[in-house]
């Protein structure tokens, strides 16, 4: 265990420190992380599942605090909890079919003393949503009275044993699936680029992203022949870093300004960008200068498509963006701090100085201004998200697990 | 193909071999960090607390120097521990720097050590320092990279021995009134060869009041190219070889990094160590060396210029804390009242509760303190557990852990409460006062910490010799010259320091309050004046008539040009003298020039008397060097782009005045012109005249002689110039003046009563 702590704390400073950065990279060794967190964790010999769930929400958090900002961390914690009790489930689901022979009243006596809110299911029901039905078996150890009433606990902790270990495997397995769609999620999205990008057309792209990169390159080697401009992507400029690679791949691309992408939009027959997070309503937290893009292309009817892999979908709702998931980089990105430390002098008598330099990362985009996403599992509109979402995390995840004190 | 195959094994072999050193370079960066400035300037809070954890925005300062250190790819850090070293030991065993992978931190701990030179003695002794080491303090806040400036310094190392220290220099203007840079810091004169970025020559305290500087003429001579800058700031940053510390073992009288070390190293030939410079751009360093600059890098770093080492960051354990709109930093658990108004660019600490109808604005407030209502607080720094009362009002302060201000206290800007304070009820604490719970020490008995050759140290020395009397020389008020009662309102404990290291006159330099207006036209004045010196230098016998067309002369107003009048008769007087100084002219015929000059000029004998004088003084400090002169003139040609009234003197050595040549040269010329002198004091009248000009000249154009007036005053009643009645007289008027006019008078009471009591046993 302290093997792991050390893992955990080492990640969570790199996070801490803005070493590591970008939702791929992050994703990647959230995953890792946690796949080792499940390889060495103890198994009670009850109710291996929950405390499985436990220790990764614990590790979970620790990064999340860490930077909350990079939202893949979140994403990628929810999807292995999503994952765990999946896989938990698909045992549990048997030894419930077999409990429901024998003791099918008492399940439903407990479901319905324990979840007044949920007690209209019926014991049908309770088998077809299994959510609610793993609900009811987290909460049987706790209640005293249950356990009374459970006449065959016996038999359920022997399974439940024997189960753990192939539920260990199991997950590792799945967690395992999860890194390899993590790694290949590249591949899976510029698959698509072909049906998207037509000969002759006019692509523009916004700073620098790996998945648009890919998702371009994917449709060059396939001998399509189109031209791409590029917005360099003010303050840090990775326009440039994607005009040398696409220039090496032989793609003709052309640089302009971020104010100028008013001016060329009409010439243009499709943006695509790549983003930092896909939020829960469709919209998406995106470099800063995407707004102002999404609006032009909206202005001239231009599709706006947004290339996106499974780990960047965030479960949240953006609620006070500016405040909560932005980051406020350095001001040195924008201006050299000699030439204008004349300006910022807070020596002279009204002591603050009349300069201020803001630097945000990201920018929202609302859904309205979003005609698709390309995700390594197919295209979706933003109105379809929600559902995703609700594919990717079980819904006792969802509330991200806020501190006391915020 | 054989050829070819054994180029290519050649190649590969000169491969390895150029890979050889490297790997030796590789081995881990060290780094020396210094828990201790070896200054007193952070006093009287360092008395209690040691700099490097004096809380930087609720952040012990040595967090952000560690954090860089790590972040810049330093494997080992020695910490040097001295003044309060148990805490600083204590403190990082707590934190998490101790268990850092690849990072080690080690602490080397010693109580008698009294520089920074001593410290590096001592790390030599104990041999733990193998490569290139980085050597910084530990109140350097810096987000720069060290790559390429460590790439530079070794691949000079590889090309010449002799190059065993990289300084980090940094882009910074000093602003032209104050001759400070923004970091409160004194202008820096370096002179850097442009091509090999070598540095040729250093002086941090160059001395303001005679607008000159010194350079070696030999820099001159052997350099073909240097470029002489006003607008760099030293970052304190230094890429040492190990030799440094071995230079120090042998120069064993080295104490200060800069004013020994690199001084020594450029003046002295004969081992052939050089240093070399590394400008950085756009990344952000300064260090934290006094009141002024931790008020400007607490700003700096609200206004996130040292991302990521920002508050919102959790670069080393601290309390998370979140940014809000208008760049509005909030821990958690903060209570604050609905009619609060919190304004932009503050921080607040965990668990602190704000009251009704307080403002704050500009502010850093630290954590669990707590502030009723109707307070006032603007860009002040409050610490942590502050409880401030209902109706205070706090401009430009610091304020430590567990200070008490009861209700309606109120600090003027510049003052620092230290640890544990109580401020009684409506109290006024007077501006720029220092307020601590333990006794200021007396002179120069520092324990833990010394000031090392400080420029004015030899006021201060001089001050003890004086005793009592000189004692009170800075106060401000009456009631803090009773310094060592407390004095602080009802209720209240603690002592108000008074201001003994420079006085009054330059305490505003180096507070946290912004510096006043009225200083600020002041002081543009005084450099408006020195301009018009350096013309007048320059064109030293042209006539007036050239500069009348001066700005000023143009406006026609009576008061302006009866004041430039006299200016210009002072300057015309001044240089007659030093022309009959130079060509030994009979004492009538000056008088007959001088005479004649009053006549054109309109003035009295008084003036007349006051300009002589004047000159005399002049001449005394001046003496030194008057040799130099002609050098000097071919100098200020060469500098005329050269954007500050600073000049250069080329001459062989920095003139430095102890205080008794100075007292010498003064008696000598006194006693040589005497007649010149009499000739003009003909009345009681003249003869104070003399004395108050000699009193402003103490206080602005030759602050030389300000510990020297009482002995001067003594020289010019020995030699009869001045009668007794004159400097009693003298004495009664300034008895109902201000207190910062009786500076002199306070100097020389015991003179004063000597006479006194002489006049009364002759009635």
């Amino acid at each position: 265990m302290p093997d792991i702590q050390a893992l955990v704390s080492d990640l969570a400073s790199k996070l801490r420190k803005r070493r590591v950065q970008g939702s791929y990279e992050t994703a990647r060794l959230t995953a890792e992380l946690l796949r080792a967190v499940i390889l060495q964790h103890k198994e009670p010999t009850t109710n291996g599942a929950a405390s499985l769930i436990e220790a990764v929400r614990r590790v979970g958090e620790q990064l999340i605090a860490a930077n909350p900002v990079e939202l893949a961390v979140g994403n990628i914690v929810r999807h292995v909890l999503h994952i765990i009790r999946e896989e938990d489930l698909s045992p549990l689901t048997d030894i419930v079919g077999e409990l429901k022979l024998s003791a099918e009243d008492d399940v439903e006596d407990i479901a319905e003393d324990e979840n007044s809110q949920k007690s209209s299911a019926t014991t049908d029901g309770c088998l077809l949503k299994p959510p609610l039905l793993l609900a009811v078996f987290e909460h049987l150890p706790d209640s005293a009275t249950a356990c009374q009433t459970f006449s065959s606990e016996n038999i359920f902790a022997g399974k439940a044993d024997k189960s753990a270990k192939k539920l260990k495997s199991e997950l590792i397995k799945a967690v395992n699936e999860l890194i390899e769609d993590i790694n290949t999620c590249r591949e899976g999205i510029a698959e698509q680029a072909m049906e998207l990008i037509h000969q002759n057309e006019v692509i523009l792209t916004l700073g620098h992203s790996m998945f648009v990169k890919e998702f371009l390159c994917a449709a060059k080697e396939k001998k399509r022949s189109f031209e791409v401009f590029i917005a360099d992507g003010a303050p840090k400029f990775e326009g440039h870093i994607l005009a040398k690679e696409l220039d090496k791949k032989g793609l003709k691309a052309i640089v302009i300004t971020d104010s100028a992408v008013f001016a060329m939009i009409s010439r243009v027959n499709m943006v695509i960008v790549g983003v930092h997070a896909v939020m829960a309503n469709g919209g998406v937290i995106a470099p800063v200068g995407l707004h102002v893009l999404a609006l032009a292309a909206k202005k001239h009817d231009v599709p706006f498509v947004v290339v996106a892999s499974t780990h960047e979908l965030c479960s949240l709702y953006p609620h006070n963006l500016e405040v909560l998931l932005n980051e406020m980089r350095c001001p040195s990105e924008l201006l050299n701090f000699e030439e204008f430390s004349d300006c910022i002098d807070y020596r002279i008598a009204s002591s603050s100085s009349l300069l201020h330099v803001v630097n945000p990362a990201f920018d929202y985009v609302p859904p309205e201004l979003i005609s698709l996403f390309v995700t390594d599992i197919g295209g979706y509109s933003p109105s379809y998200i929600y559902r995703l979402i609700a594919d990717y995390y079980s819904s006792e995840d969802l509330p991200p697990q806020q501190k006391p004190a915020s | 193909m054989g050829a070819q195959k054994k180029r290519a094994a050649a190649a590969a072999a000169a491969a390895r071999v150029s890979e050889d050193p490297d790997d030796l370079a590789r081995q881990p960066l060290q780094a020396i960090l210094l828990a201790d400035s070896f200054t007193t300037k952070f006093r009287p809070i360092t008395l209690e607390r040691p700099k490097v954890l004096l809380p930087l925005l609720n952040v012990p300062m040595i967090n952000y120097t560690l954090a860089w250190l790590e972040a810049a790819g330093v494997a080992e850090v020695f910490v040097f521990c001295c003044a309060h070293s148990k805490q600083v030991i204590d403190y990082l065993e707590n934190s998490e720097w101790f268990s850092q992978p690849n990072f080690t931190v080690k602490t080397i701990e010693s109580h008698n050590i009294i520089s920074a030179g001593d410290a590096l003695r001592l790390i030599y002794e104990q041999n733990v320092i193998h490569g290139d080491f980085v050597l910084i303090s530990g109140d350097t806040v810096s987000n720069m990279s060290l790559t390429q400036a460590l790439q530079e310094h070794k691949e000079r190392k590889k090309k010449d021995n002799n190059a065993v220290m990289t300084m980090i220099i940094k882009k910074s203007k000093p602003s032209p009134i104050t001759r400070q840079s923004r970091l409160g810091t004194d202008e820096l004169f370096m002179a850097i060869d442009p091509n090999t970025k070598q540095l040729l020559y250093y002086e941090d305290k160059a001395d303001h009041s005679k607008g000159t500087i010194c350079l070696d003429k030999m820099l001159l001579a052997e350099n073909p190219s240097i470029s002489l800058h006003n607008d760099k700031q030293d970052c304190y940053i230094d890429i040492c070889s190990p030799e440094v510390l071995s230079l120090f073992t042998d120069n064993f009288d080295y104490q200060h990094l800069r004013r020994h070390f690199v001084k020594g190293l450029l003046l002295d030939d004969i081992m052939g160590y050089k240093i070399f410079t590394h400008e950085i751009h756009s990344s952000y360093v300064a260090r934290i060396d006094n009141y002024r600059s931790y008020d400007i890098v607490s700003k700096d770093i609200i206004q996130r210029w040292t991302y990521p080492y920002v508050p919102d960051v959790k670069f080393c354990g601290n309390r998370a804390t979140k940014l809000e709109r208008r760049g509005m930093y909030r821990a958690s658990e903060i209570e604050q009242s609905r009619s609060a108004q919190v304004g932009s660019f503050t921080v607040i600490g965990y668990g602190t509760k704000i009251g009704s109808n307080s403002k704050i604005s500009d502010s850093v407030i630290g954590e669990g303190c707590t502030i009723g209502s109707n307070v006032l607080i603007e860009g002040s720094y409050i610490w942590d557990n502050v409880i401030i009362e209902d109706g205070c009002e706090l401009r430009h302060v610091i304020v430590c852990d567990g200070v008490i201000m009861k209700a309606g206290a109120v600090l003027k800007p510049g003052v620092v409460l230290s640890f544990k304070v109580v401020i009684g009820e409506r109290f006024v604490v007077p501006a720029y006062s220092k307020v601590s719970l333990l006794q200021q020490p007396t002179v120069h008995d520092s324990d833990e910490e010394l000031e090392y050759a400080d420029n004015s140290s030899g006021t201060v020395e001089f001050s003890s010799i004086q005793g009592t009397a000189d004692q009170s020389n800075g106060e401000m008020t009456s009631e803090s010259s009773e310094a060592h009662k407390p004095k602080l309102g009802t209720g209240g404990v603690g002592y108000i320091w008074s201001i003994c290291e420079g006085g009054q006159e330059e305490e505003w330099r180096h507070s946290v309050a912004p510096i006043p207006e009225d200083k600020l036209a002041e002081l543009s004045e005084a450099m408006d004046d020195d301009q018009e010196l350096v013309t007048q230098d320059r064109t030293a016998l042209s006539t007036s008539g050239e500069l009348i067309s001066d700005s000023n002369a143009s406006e026609g107003d009576d008061n302006e040009d009866s004041k430039d009048d006299s200016v210009y008769f002072e300057k015309e007087v001044e240089a007659t003298f030093l022309r009959a100084v130079e060509e030994n002219v009979k004492v009538d015929h000056v008088i007959l020039e001088v005479n004649s000059l009053r006549l054109s000029y309109n003035m009295t004998s008084a003036d007349c008397a006051g300009a002589v004088f004047y000159s005399m003084m002049k001449l005394a400090v001046k003496t030194p060097h008057s040799s130099a002169r002609i050098a000097y003139m071919l100098a200020v040609g060469l500098l005329s782009l050269y954007p500050s009234p600073f000049s250069m003197v080329a001459s062989n050595a920095y003139p430095i005045y102890l205080s008794g040549e100075l007292q010498q040269n003064t008696a000598n010329i006194i006693t040589t012109w005497q007649k010149l002198l009499k000739s003009y004091l003909l009345e009681i009248d003249e003869e104070i005249e003399i004395i108050l000009k000699f009193e402003e000249m103490c206080l602005e154009s030759a602050k030389e002689f300000s510990p020297l007036f009482a002995r001067i005053l003594h020289i010019l009643y020995d030699k009869d110039i001045l009668q007794e009645d004159a400097i009693l007289r003298w004495a009664d008027e300034k008895e109902g003046a201000d207190e910062s006019d009786k500076v002199f008078v306070r100097q020389s009471e015991k003179f004063i009563q000597w006479l006194r009591e002489a006049s009364e046993e002759e009635d």
